[in-house]
């Protein structure tokens, strides 16, 4: 069964005394509670996006036979902190073209919307801030901030790079919104319920549970959902909005020091997201492979390692496809998500329905090996 | 009172505040600690070393304006398909489940429909939307 953590811990004893120091005020303690469970987790996930430039940057090394980053700390595994260092001493500049306000409100949207999606993140079934009974909806709403925000990076720059950037990224980001968003709905067809948690207790126990090995539509509906998510976030082979090679730096071409800085750790750390949701709605997320009676809190952690671990699995993917494929064109990108990606997500949702009522929602292994 | 009153979006709030603190205190840092020599030439535009030739805010082919359009109406039916999709199985086993397929299949194909309409007419293309304009236009 999975809860928020407010509600995970209210079954231990200790809940009653720190109850009790917050002389009984419910909604302070849950405050409290929620406060430092979302520092915890903004500073993990924050360290694993300037772990992600690192990892990005030593794999790419790794595939084209370099040693990339290896002076700071051991294996230059600190390099992160030094460029974060590096960034904040950097000059703030600004073309005195720009729209002033949309310039400095873009890199903020794009970390709000990206920490807003943490807040659903089922971490693990007693490690997850908001069941919000429409959990993954919400995640899909809440993340198209980032679309929002670099397109007004693209365009408040006034910068002709930026501006073409932009409007790739917009384009390219509402496009495969549409793929994605139908491979979600198939899940949410099979589990019955938008919230992280019905989707996770349908997954429990053996990989057979996953959505992903639930019949053969899920399973194409999964592929569909993380070439959408590459696109969704940038990543190469889809990263036109900054194609390096073609328009200077895309979208960010104006922004320097700190506000860089932003941009690039709300990108790590989307892709984090999605790779996690990817783990959550197909790979079974944090749910152990067999079942336990009694619950303890190193359990919980257990499961947190089972969930990270599907979901930098996920991320080694992701970088190891940037490193391997050329980048696509423009309209070649547009082809591939409406002509090819959004059918095959129709017929996956098609198909999924139609599977829920002929075999009666069951998965494949339930209907060979009949438990 | 119980702690599933507290459940709904303060976290999500809570979220979002540390993203704007971070945000603010990442800033406050930068102007503390970088230097700042302001001057003309390093405020234009970047335009590769030229002198930028007007403005970006100009007029501008937007290809693939139609997929605009398109993402709305997909949009509005996926928020309308998601209570559907969430309640299906529940309606399949109260028995249902034929209707609510017809019913669901109905719907989607007005979808697809759409995107067949749109494909046909070419604005899924970069070179025959282009074509299809100038033909119009004559």
């Amino acid at each position: 069964m999975n809860q928020t953590v407010v509600s995970y811990l209210s079954q231990y004893e200790f809940y009653d005394v720190l109850l009790a120091a917050f002389g009984k005020n419910e909604g302070l303690l849950a405050f409290a509670i929620y406060l430092l469970g979302g520092v915890i987790i903004v500073g993990l996930c924050a360290t694993i996006g300037g772990l992600g430039t690192f990892a990005e940057r030593k794999i790419s090394a790794d595939i084209q036979q370099r040693l990339g980053p290896n002076r700071v700390g051991p294996y230059g595994i600190l390099q992160f902190l030094a460029d974060g260092v590096k960034m904040m001493t950097k000059e703030d500049v600004m073309p005195f073209t720009a729209d002033k306000m949309l310039f400095y409100l873009a890199p903020m949207l794009a970390l709000v919307g990206v920490f807003a999606t943490l807040a659903v993140l089922p971490f693990s079934s007693g490690l997850m801030m908001a069941d919000l009974n429409v959990g993954i909806f919400y995640l899909i709403a809440i993340s198209s901030l980032v679309g929002v925000s670099v397109f007004l990076g693209g365009y408040a720059s006034n910068s002709k790079w930026s501006m073409l950037g932009g409007m790739r990224g917009a384009s390219q980001i509402i496009s495969y919104e549409i793929p994605v968003t139908i491979s979600i709905l198939a899940v949410t067809l099979l589990a019955g319920g938008m919230s992280f948690g019905t989707i996770m207790s349908h997954q429990r126990g053996l990989p057979t549970n996953w959505f992903i090995f639930h019949n053969p539509f899920a399973f194409i509906a999964g592929f569909v959902y993380f070439i959408g998510a590459l696109a969704e976030t940038n990543r190469a082979p889809f990263d036109l909005p900054e194609a390096e090679s073609e328009l200077v730096s895309g979208y960010h071409t104006e922004y320097t020091g700190m506000r860089f800085g932003f941009f690039a750790l709300a990108e790590y750390i989307e892709v984090f997201v999605v790779c996690g949701v990817g783990a959550a709605l197909f790979l079974g997320g944090s749910n152990l492979p067999f079942d336990i009676s009694f619950d303890i809190i190193p359990l919980q952690l257990l499961e947190v390692v089972i969930f990270m671990s599907k979901a930098l699995a996920l991320y080694y993917v992701v970088i190891w496809i940037r490193w391997t494929f050329p980048r696509l064109r423009v309209d070649q990108l547009m082809a591939i998500c409406w002509k090819y990606l959004t059918p095959i997500a129709i017929f996956n949702l098609i198909g999924c329905a139609v599977w829920v009522v002929v075999f009666n929602g069951k998965s494949i292994a339930e209907l060979i090996f009949g438990h | 009172m119980t702690p599933a009153n507290f459940d709904g979006l303060m976290p999500v709030v809570i979220f979002m505040g540390l993203a704007v603190a971070l945000f603010v205190g990442g800033h406050f840092a930068s102007v503390l600690l970088a230097p700042k020599k302001p001057s003309h030439l390093k405020s234009t535009p970047y335009e590769c070393g030229e002198q930028p030739v007007g403005s970006a805010w100009s007029m501008f082919n937007v290809r693939f304006y139609v997929v605009g359009l398109i993402f709305i109406i997909f949009d509005v039916e996926s928020v309308l398909m998601f209570p559907v999709a969430a309640i299906f199985r529940e309606l399949n086993d109260m028995g249902h489940g034929g209707y609510a397929l017809i019913v669901f299949l109905s719907f989607i194909s007005i979808l697809i429909e759409g995107i067949a309409y749109c494909w046909k007419k070419g604005d899924l293309d970069w070179v025959k939307s282009f074509q299809v304009s100038t033909k119009n236009n004559k």
